[in-house]
């Protein structure tokens, strides 16, 4: 009777509601470190090179089979359910036991994964000689060297090819860099200057100055260009041929062989015989291919340079729109205008721009800049171009704009505030000197509100980032075949489409064929957007408690 | 002038004060200034309004008038030639076609009626044309003539566009699909007093009526492998029906139904998939009793009939599956159009509408989605025969004076009305009128399902989810975080929570899709569980706190209960995911998610309202608790000591006064959350199904207005009306939110002229 008294009285005290209002907080805190943590360690682990298994397998039919791959997943299902999903269970087995394998070979076996049962294991090893190798096309590879072959003839055979197929990579690889080189640098300048020619012959007609003259200079120039295209081509020729010559011969798991051409590998690697010095250098130059290299696959393998490179373009062109117009924006509803209801009409109109949802953004942009404007800007300056759009179609200067007006609250907020902070003993000295009120501002007040620009500026870029809806409709594109920045006069291309890391992670996690075999570099994407996006918001809010320190000193 | 103001950064004023044109330049530049600044400061007011108004430029276009005006009358072309049996015209509005009865084909110019060409149709010697129709489907331009000695021909009339010069030239010609011979239909060589066919690229299906039977005819073309000649295969059936009183026939385009019309008003509805053994399916009467059935025809598709009676009411029938999985037409909806008979119904060829003239020479456009009435316009005082051009934006009329009228129609958007937006509609093939959004379809006679209806729906569901998951933990985490926390901690904890508010919602999506959702499938009833056990475990972790020795107690400083309950529910949850395994297996036998569906009948998808509700009320929790927090903390001082002062507990204090007076605070906190819930894009997009269904169910998935317009907008072409639909529903998105936000904004205004004046 006392106890239940006691916890009458606890209750009514309110130190329940209390404890409750704090558990609130702590499953906040929970997830919020539940969901970094998460990404961080599935992102981390992508790189790694996981040991490869060999598993002794007797199938359902009864017969033994080798199976090779990594072990992926494992699941533990209670006899019941496992019972109830149709799996065969003996009365003494309480638990169903699988395992996910990456068995690679896509090519033979038509799937990457399968699921295997742990009772039916009849043998499990780690061979040294067991080797993966990183393909151009279907996938991961898993198997036994048996022999490097050149020209079709066998060169190394049993534990000497190893070394044999290292150097002859190495070699290949080279090669392929220079393909790569001829490929997208210079074959792709002279594509791009024939089309130059082109447009520029179709606007000499259109404005009727299509003469023998212009014929025979264009002639001229187009000649040398296919002299070059020519030359390349031969050289390209040559190139594949050595390229081709080459192959390694490899064992999988079934017992059959299969030849390789280098010209088709990436990497090739045996996980289980690495050393932990070997990893981290494996994992190295992984994660230099993630950040360097082009994808592959459909996005799914290599690396999301053109992805990353994409997004700081993006990111770069907005900030130079949203930073002036943000800064004007703030200076006005600080330093000039009178507080009233003009200024509450503003801070109504910065908040419904802030809570606007960011697809109607997207729809505006299509619409607005798009169409009208980018429409408009075709018919005024490239009319050789149509009936092809050159700035009325998605590009990167239109998904700048419109990102630059979904962060100009962002931006426009954080200034105020920086403006806020500035003691007004300041200003009035200034102007009591002398200064105009644009002289104050130039030389006392902005200087000084710089940092809360930055911090304005950095929220956005921030928020520009992780921004996807409205750039899946103003031009983000899962691939795009140039970067927005090259070589070719004029060298920054505003109406490109360009690749983004947010688009890139919906693209590959949602829309590529095979998700499973995707999900850990949608992982590693996602942790590097993380990475940067916390980053930059950390940033913020160091910059900005430094500032709060500084201005109480100022006003103390 | 001292030498240090040349060292400085910036140069001194005081060089050149002096001079007055330097002072001007100031004061120029000054004012200039203010007019930039002034006018960045209105841009952004410029910006929010120039989204709505352009949203709404877009959208407008889909309420306007619809409007048919002439552009020229002139006499018949070829008058000699024969009465007109059917008016044809081309897609380009510019060559019109008129058939005769005498077996000719006129083809003029259609806004001036100079002849172009004048042919005659290959109709065999002492035979006549006795009667006409126009084959289906409509848009491949075939046409049949039934013929005095029970034989039939037929034609198509086609139109080659080239561009000589730069210029547009179309050229008409005449086409024999089944070649120039004349096909035998009736052996007797009886007259073919009705006549209907289907042509089609392989078989080619015509019905033909004379005085004592109805004839079904097919032919097969069958390709021999050596001679470029293809045979035709012939079948032949007839069909069970008294032919009196038969008044009009139908055959759809795909050779399958055929319908007979009975002047009294009784339609009969044979399948004629076996095309040598037709089966009556239906017959009924389809118009009011003492009316006339006067004009039928099909509306785009082939799936409806319209109907047209003597009284002015044109009816839609469409075959609907009934109980027993039976196909039946059943009549869907009228229109009243006339007091006069209905004597003629062109349906488009593109959309769902249709055109109706009457006996008193009115002619009207109406769509039957929308049950929108278009266009009502007298033209003369009696018509004999309208063309309708197959985009639908001109009309040519010959009145009964000799006279052809072309008119241009203004008609762009005739699918969409508030009925078909936001009201249950009776789409075609449908058993009941439902609220469907379906935009496209890969073929050209689909029915438009605009409603958005099942859009809304699926946004305020996955919003109420959101909010359910959000509101509690970020309301309380605030009261917590701004009240009771240690002011060291919540220098963290606050950053900490409103850093979720940065993390990009793409990932979000993506951990919600591929992570979470399998999760919750796996293990539905530890969810449950957690839900129930977790409380509890706090609770009982709270009771037994107090009892503890106070020399550990002191030890732990005040308002850190947060840290001390991480373990706990860490501990709790995981007590309740590994529990639940075997209780679920004991309870339900087998999992939680079987039994929902073989007890209770609810189906589960992968990526459901409960994914969402949390996935995105993980993302709505920083906006609610920032502002709410905000709100609580900034609560005057004096008024919470007061309150402790006069005796109050901490938790009396915090619920009597600081609640009360942060409450607008925390209102606007919970309506800026719902409009960010509302406008969610990527989480709905990647966590739930984007099937648009209308379930409540918390296992089923819903599409939102915001992922439906990332879905479809790429893919709508511009100016279309899917295109200014999507363009309406991201305006309704922007009006909700500017509501929730402007209000929220409002109030948060107010509150803070409330604080400074306490």
């Amino acid at each position: 009777m006392i106890q239940l008294n006691m916890i009458k009285s606890w209750f009514k005290s309110g130190v329940p509601w209390i404890w409750f209002n704090a558990a609130a907080v702590s499953l906040c805190l929970i997830m919020v470190i539940t969901v970094l943590g998460l990404v961080a360690v599935r992102g981390v682990a992508h790189f790694w090179p996981s040991q490869v298994v060999q598993f002794n397998y007797q199938e359902d039919s009864g017969k033994l089979k080798t199976i090779i791959g990594e072990l992926v997943d494992k699941t533990i299902t209670p006899a019941l359910m496992a019972k109830a999903s149709g799996h065969k269970m003996a009365d003494d087995e309480d638990t169903l036991v699988q395992y996910l394998i990456k068995t690679g070979n896509r090519d033979v076996t038509g799937a990457d994964f399968r699921w295997i049962e742990e009772r039916n294991v009849k043998q499990r090893n780690y061979p040294d000689n067991l080797m993966v190798v990183e393909r151009r096309e279907w996938g991961n590879f898993y198997g036994k060297l048996v022999a490097v072959k050149e020209n079709g003839k066998i060169i190394a055979e049993g534990d000497g090819a190893w070394p044999v197929a290292l150097e002859k990579l190495d070699a290949a690889l080279a090669v392929f860099a220079e393909i790569g080189h001829l490929e997208k640098k210079e074959i792709g300048a002279v594509n791009y200057g024939l089309e130059r020619l082109r447009l520029k012959q179709k606007s000499l007609q259109l404005k009727n100055r299509w003469d023998a003259e212009a014929e025979k200079e264009n002639a001229l120039e187009k000649a040398a260009y296919e002299g070059q295209y020519k030359q390349y081509q031969a050289q390209l020729g040559e190139l594949y041929q050595k390229v081709r010559r080459d192959s390694l011969v490899a064992k999988i798991d079934s017992g059959s062989e299969l030849e390789i051409s280098l010209s088709k590998i990436v990497r090739i690697y045996q996980p289980n015989s690495m050393g932990l010095f070997d990893k981290i250098a494996h994992y190295g130059s992984k994660f230099i291919e993630f950040l360097a290299d082009d994808p592959r696959e459909a996005n799914t393998e290599g690396g999301i340079f053109p992805a990353i490179f994409g997004t700081i373009m993006m990111v770069i062109m907005m900030s130079i729109i949203v930073t002036p117009f943000g800064v004007i924006a703030a200076v006005y509803l600080r330093e000039y205008a009178k507080q009233g209801f003009i200024t509450r009409l503003i801070r109504i109109a910065v908040n419904n721009l802030a809570g606007v949802p960011s697809i109607v953004y997207g729809v505006f942009g299509l619409g607005f800049f798009v169409y009208i404007l980018g429409g408009n800007i075709d018919q005024l300056f490239f009319p050789e171009a149509a009936p092809a759009p050159v700035y009325g179609t998605p590009g990167l200067l239109w998904a700048s704009i419109t990102l630059a007006l979904l962060t100009l609250p962002v931006v426009i907020v954080s200034t105020e505030e920086g403006l806020a902070r500035i003691p007004k003993s300041i200003r009035e000295g200034s102007l009591a000197l002398g200064a105009t009120k644009l002289e104050t501002l130039w030389l006392t007040v902005l200087p000084m509100a710089s940092p809360a620009m930055m911090t304005g500026l950095i929220l956005a870029v921030a928020r520009a980032a992780g921004e996807v809806a409205p750039l899946m409709l103003v031009g983000v594109v899962k691939l795009a075949p140039t970067l927005p920045l090259d070589g070719n006069f004029p060298f920054l291309h505003l109406d490109r489409k360009f690749m983004h890391l947010g688009f890139h992670i919906y693209d590959v996690g949602f829309q590529s064929p095979n998700v499973e075999a995707a999900r850990p570099l949608v992982y590693a994407t996602s942790l590097l957007l993380v990475v940067v996006i916390l980053g930059l918001n950390l940033t913020a809010i160091i910059i900005r408690n430094h500032l709060r320190e500084k201005y109480r000193a100022l006003e103390g | 002038m001292s030498e240090i103001n040349k060292h400085t950064k910036y140069p001194s004023v005081m060089e050149k004060s002096s001079s007055k044109y330097f002072q001007q330049w100031r004061l120029i530049k000054d004012s200039i200034a203010r007019y930039g600044v002034v006018a960045g400061g209105m841009g952004v007011i410029v910006a929010v309004v120039m989204i709505f108004f352009y949203l709404l430029y877009v959208v407008f276009p889909l309420f306007l008038p619809a409007n048919a005006e002439p552009v020229s009358v002139y006499n018949v072309p070829e008058q000699a030639l024969g009465k007109t049996l059917l008016l044809e015209m081309e897609e380009q509005n510019e060559v019109g076609a008129r058939f005769t009865d005498s077996g000719q084909v006129v083809f003029f110019e259609a806004t001036t009626g100079k002849t172009i060409l004048s042919k005659s149709v290959a109709i065999p010697e002492g035979a006549r044309v006795v009667s006409f129709s126009q084959g289906s489907p409509i848009n491949e331009g075939a046409v049949i003539y039934g013929l005095s000695d029970g034989r039939a021909v037929i034609v198509k009339h086609q139109y080659k566009v080239t561009y000589p010069d730069n210029v547009r030239l179309i050229t008409p010609s005449l086409e024999y699909p089944l070649g120039e011979q004349a096909l035998v239909l009736d052996d007797s060589g009886a007259p073919v007093e009705l006549i209907a066919a289907q042509v089609g690229d392989d078989v080619t299906t015509i019905v033909a009526k004379t005085a004592s039977k109805i004839l079904l005819t097919s032919f097969e073309k069958e390709q021999s492998l050596f001679a470029e000649e293809s045979s035709l295969k012939r079948t032949d059936a007839a069909l069970n029906l008294p032919v009196e009183g038969v008044a009009d026939m139908l055959v759809d385009k795909e050779g399958r139904n055929l319908y007979i019309v009975s002047g009294s008003g009784r339609l009969a509805f044979y399948d004629i998939s076996d095309k040598s053994a037709p089966a009556l399916k239906q017959a009924q009467n389809v118009v009011e009793a003492g009316q006339k059935i006067t004009s039928v025809s099909f509306l785009n598709g082939d799936l409806s009939l319209m109907i047209g009676d003597s009284s002015g009411l044109v009816s839609q029938w469409t075959m609907v599956r009934d109980s027993l999985n039976r196909p039946a037409l059943q009549k869907i909806r009228a229109f009243k159009v006339s007091d006069k008979a209905i004597i003629a119904i062109k349906g488009e060829q593109r959309r769902k509408g249709f055109l109706t003239v009457d006996a008193a020479g009115n002619i009207g456009i109406y769509h039957s989605t929308s049950e929108k009435k278009l266009i009502e316009e007298h033209v003369d005082d009696s018509l004999v025969s309208v063309a309708l051009v197959p985009r639908a934006n001109g009309l040519l009329m010959q009145s009964g004076d000799g006279k052809m009228h072309f008119w241009r129609v203004a008609n762009e958007h005739p699918e969409v009305s508030f009925k078909s937006l936001w009201q249950s509609v009776w789409y075609e093939s449908y058993p009941k009128p439902d609220y469907i959004w379906q935009s496209s379809a890969s073929n050209n006679d689909f029915e438009p399902k605009y409603s958005l209806v099942p859009l809304v729906f699926g946004t305020l569901k996955a919003a109420f989810y959101a909010m359910l998951v959000a509101m509690p933990l970020a309301l309380m985490g605030a009261i917590y975080t701004a009240y009771f926390m240690a002011p060291t901690m919540r220098q963290y904890v606050k950053p900490t929570i409103e850093i979720m508010g940065a993390l990009p919602t793409v990932i979000l999506g993506f951990l919600a899709g591929l992570w979470l959702a399998p999760f919750m499938e796996e293990h539905l009833a530890g969810l449950f569980a957690f839900l129930l056990i977790v409380p509890i475990a706090v609770m009982l972790f709270a009771y037994c706190w107090q009892f503890l020795p106070k020399a550990m107690l002191e030890k732990v400083p005040e308002g850190c209960d947060a840290a001390l309950l991480i373990p706990v529910i860490i501990l709790g949850g995981w007590f309740a995911f590994s529990v639940s395994v075997p209780l679920e297996a004991w309870m339900f036998h087998g999992t939680l998610r079987d039994w929902f569906k073989s007890e209770l009948g609810i189906g589960y998808d992968q990526r459901n309202a409960l994914v969402v509700g949390v996935a995105m009320g993980f993302a709505v929790i920083p906006t609610i608790f920032s502002i709410a927090e905000d709100a609580i903390f900034s609560v005057p001082k004096h008024l919470t000591v007061g309150s402790l002062a006069l005796g109050a507990t901490p938790w009396q204090t915090m619920s009597k006064i600081v609640l009360l007076t942060a409450s607008p605070g925390i209102f606007s906190a919970v309506m800026i959350g719902f409009g960010r819930a509302v406008g969610e894009t990527m989480i709905v997009l990647m966590a739930t199904g984007n099937t648009p269904v209308m379930d409540l169910s918390l296992f089923q998935g819903m599409r939102t207005l915001a992922a439906n317009i990332a879905v479809e907008m790429p893919e709508s072409e511009v100016d279309s009306t899917h295109y200014r639909v999507l363009f309406l529903a991201a305006l309704v998105l922007f009006a909700f939110t500017f509501v929730f936000n402007t209000l929220a904004e409002v109030i948060r205004q107010r509150l803070r002229e409330k604080y400074s004046s306490l």
